[in-house]
């Protein structure tokens, strides 16, 4: 057993959470939003490798879950920049309180 | 006791750097601090025995996914001026829910009575993962391949500049 408590790694996860969540809500900028949800998705790894380690420490589920978790963010981060960089050569902001033709 | 220093050392630099990232009105210093969140989740994955994941959490989070943020923050350099506030109106509401949530959340967690083993960690991560990713995940692993294909050719085809396209119409 290490000497680090599982219950350490839940709470800087969670905190880490909050923080991406605090962003993604409060930012204007599409970019600063985007951070937001990239530490949120780190707090994710976060749990899945913590819980790995410290519940099924000979396996590596956890582990490999945490390696999708990247490997979509990868992917997310590629097309959300692309519609970012599509939307302000359109319409010249980054603003996500602009672009809101598609609102109801 | 040096693990549970170098862990504090590494909750520094990922919830110093998540504080960074929400109180600077700069985007650009957001992004860098973005980055130094990122290398300390880096170190997390080692002190968790997943060294693995601590390089693809340097190449792909920090060389791939922070540099390309910062590139788009310089091609989309004009919301980078911090004299216009970044924040939008329900800025208050969140500085409330957010604590709120963080506790609620504590809350429950913490209440759980985690079935911990104490089995001794593999030594050969690497391996493991190897033989899993061919093996009983095979299928996740080529889906996974194949959304990254399909979204990295999404994104070249929505931030093409479509209008100095001088090859034939497509």
């Amino acid at each position: 057993m290490t000497a680090i408590p599982l219950s350490w790694w839940v709470t800087v996860a969670t905190a880490l959470f909050v923080i991406g969540l605090y962003a993604t809500l409060t930012r204007k900028n599409a970019i600063a939003v985007l951070i937001g949800l990239e530490l949120m998705l780190n707090s994710a790894n976060i749990n899945f490798v913590a819980f790995n380690r410290y519940i099924t420490p000979n396996q590596v589920g956890g582990q490999i879950f945490a390696v999708f978790v990247i490997a979509i963010a990868a992917a997310e981060a590629a097309v959300a920049l692309a519609i970012i960089i599509a939307t302000y050569r359109r319409r010249a902001t980054v603003d996500v309180e602009d672009i809101d033709s598609m609102k109801f | 006791m040096t693990e549970q220093i170098i862990f504090f050392i590494f909750t520094l630099l990922v919830l110093g750097g998540g504080i960074g990232i929400v109180t600077t009105k700069n985007l650009y210093y957001s992004a860098l601090f973005l980055s130094l969140t990122l290398s300390g989740m880096a170190g997390y994955f080692v002190l968790l025995n997943a060294g693995f994941l601590a390089a693809v959490q340097v190449v792909v989070y920090v060389g791939a996914i922070a540099i390309l943020i910062l590139f788009a923050i310089m091609l989309s350099r004009r919301m980078m001026t911090a004299d216009e506030p970044q924040t939008n109106r329900q800025t208050w509401l969140a500085a409330i829910v957010s604590p709120l949530l963080f506790v609620a959340l504590l809350v429950v967690v913490l209440q759980i009575n985690w079935p911990l083993s104490t089995a001794a960690p593999t030594g050969d991560t690497l391996l493991l993962l190897g033989l899993s990713f061919l093996g009983s995940y095979v299928i996740p692993f080529e889906v996974i391949s194949v959304l990254l294909l399909v979204a990295l050719v999404g994104a070249i085809i929505l931030a093409r500049d479509t209008s100095t396209d001088t090859g034939r119409k497509g």
